[in-house]
């Protein structure tokens, strides 16, 4: 169970290096409902990364609060880089987060099946393209079978056939592994595809301008279209 | 280039030197300037009762205790201070100092505050090197990605694991590269140090064919000095080097 309830008073960046002091939100409010997957859609430099920060505890520097249905949750991150550690293999990396030990290793090895990957457990990121590398981010962030599932734009930067292979891999993912997803993305078909409901921030602070639910129909269709675009190069 | 045939190239090197060495000394023709035969035999001479291989022992383990003294100190130093802007304010330019006083100065303060002993030359030793590895270490404790940081802090990897596959991995480079030049000059400060206040070590034979205008002598124990420290080279940091550069591209 997780349910997240968001209420930031207020939150701003400093001036740095000749820039403006910028506010990013001032009396934000966010409820996010358990197994929800929710698309925060948004122009960039709005506060999108900055609201996931928050979320995860990376971001204490405002003034407000977020509050967790029962226990804290436990959190996988899919950053908009990869943030693969270049030192350690595939393998070691999806470990990262598991206690040290076979039992690890071994529940390591089964999610890079998932993503299919298992052969290049013994590869080091560097020398994957940055398509599988995200499926190796994917698969550290579901391997701690994560309550809530924060993703920055995690299919940014492949071409359009990859992304779509990838939205597919993450919903087939979480069908087996539900968790409450946070999704950030720019891109209006990508949120389509993949929402339950989609929140369009807009403006400077950031408020929210609209809060929609996603009809399956229009899901499919989007999938549909997405599928037709991609057979087309 | 093959593995073999850049070996070749490095003994055809070599050989060419020792050559140049053979024609200089027919040339000069002077006992300061003994051919490779003469230093082959002092080093034969120097062997015959045990001393050289013995004096080139001591020497190294002077120079493996200062130089982990060194190594370990200057570490914690340097990624404290590159981990903490405020006290690197404050202790950084005491680091710049040590840096750059004379090592004969902290050579000859050692032994005249702790006398001529055995913990006093390995302390002007370690001394002297700290500085380098500080400065070396704080460069990349200060270059630590915040991006893998946040990424061990998101996953909740505990303190322990996260130091060995994130951060440490990280410095690796800085490491090598202050035990590289540190090795150099930590063997050469070890002489010194020998020369002015041990009695025995490579150091202290040099001092002494020194004083009697021994060059064969001062040449036999040069070169095999400078033999052991490369096969040290070859046989242990250039593997550790490739080992630790394994993943790159």
């Amino acid at each position: 169970m997780s349910e997240i309830r968001i209420d930031i008073r207020e939150k701003r960046f400093a001036a740095v290096a000749g820039g403006p002091e910028r506010l990013v939100f001032r009396d934000f409010r966010l409820e996010v409902r358990d197994r929800e997957f929710l698309v925060l859609l948004g122009a960039s430099g709005l506060g999108k990364t900055t609201l996931l920060n928050i979320v995860a505890g990376l971001d204490t520097a405002f003034t407000g609060r977020v509050n967790f249905s029962g226990t804290k949750p436990r959190i996988g991150y899919a950053f908009q880089n990869p943030r693969l550690l270049p030192w350690r293999t595939v393998l070691e990396n999806v470990a990262l987060p598991l206690p040290e030990g076979e039992a690890g290793r071994a529940s390591a090895l089964a999610m890079l099946a998932e993503v299919g990957l298992a052969d290049l457990a013994g590869a080091y990121p560097e020398r994957l393209s940055l398509g599988q590398q995200r499926r190796v981010a994917l698969a550290r962030a579901f391997v701690i079978a994560p309550d809530l599932l924060l993703m920055d734009e995690p299919f940014v930067s492949l071409d359009e056939a990859n992304a779509f292979r990838l939205r597919e891999l993450l919903r087939a993912l979480l069908e087996r592994h539900p968790a409450t997803v946070m999704f950030v993305t720019h891109d209006r078909r990508e949120a389509l595809e993949v929402a339950t409901r989609i929140v369009t921030l807009e403006g400077t602070p950031a408020r929210i301008a609209r809060d929609v639910p996603v009809d399956p129909a229009v899901r499919f269709d989007a999938i549909r279209r997405g599928t037709v675009k991609k057979a087309a190069p | 280039m093959s593995g073999a045939a850049r070996l070749a190239v490095t003994l055809g090197s070599l050989l060419a030197l020792i050559l140049a060495w053979q024609v200089a000394a027919l040339l000069v023709a002077s006992p300061l300037l003994p051919g490779p035969p003469q230093v082959v035999r002092a080093m034969i001479r120097a062997s015959a009762d045990g001393e050289l291989p013995r004096n080139i022992a001591i020497t190294l383990a002077r120079v493996a205790v200062s130089f982990f003294l060194a190594m370990a100190i200057g570490s914690v130093i340097g990624i404290v201070l590159g981990r903490s802007k405020q006290l690197d304010a404050v202790f950084g330019p005491w680091v710049l100092v040590l840096l750059n006083l004379p090592a004969l100065v902290i050579i000859i303060l050692c032994y005249v505050w702790f006398g001529l002993t055995e913990a006093a030359a390995i302390t002007a030793v370690a001394v002297n090197k700290i500085p380098n590895v500080a400065v070396t270490m704080r460069e990349g404790a200060a270059a630590l990605s915040r991006d893998l940081d946040e990424m061990a802090r998101v996953f909740a990897v505990p303190r322990a694991r996260a130091l060995r596959h994130v951060v440490l991995p990280q410095l690796a480079p800085f490491f090598t590269a202050s035990a590289r030049s540190g090795l150099a000059l930590t063997w050469k400060i070890v002489l010194v140090v020998e020369l002015l206040g041990r009695s025995n070590g490579v150091g202290f034979e040099l001092q002494t064919a020194f004083q009697m205008f021994d060059v064969p002598m001062v040449l036999a124990y040069a070169l095999a000095f400078t033999a052991v420290v490369q096969v040290i080279e070859i046989a242990l940091i250039q593997p550790l080097e490739r080992r630790a550069n394994r993943w790159r591209r």
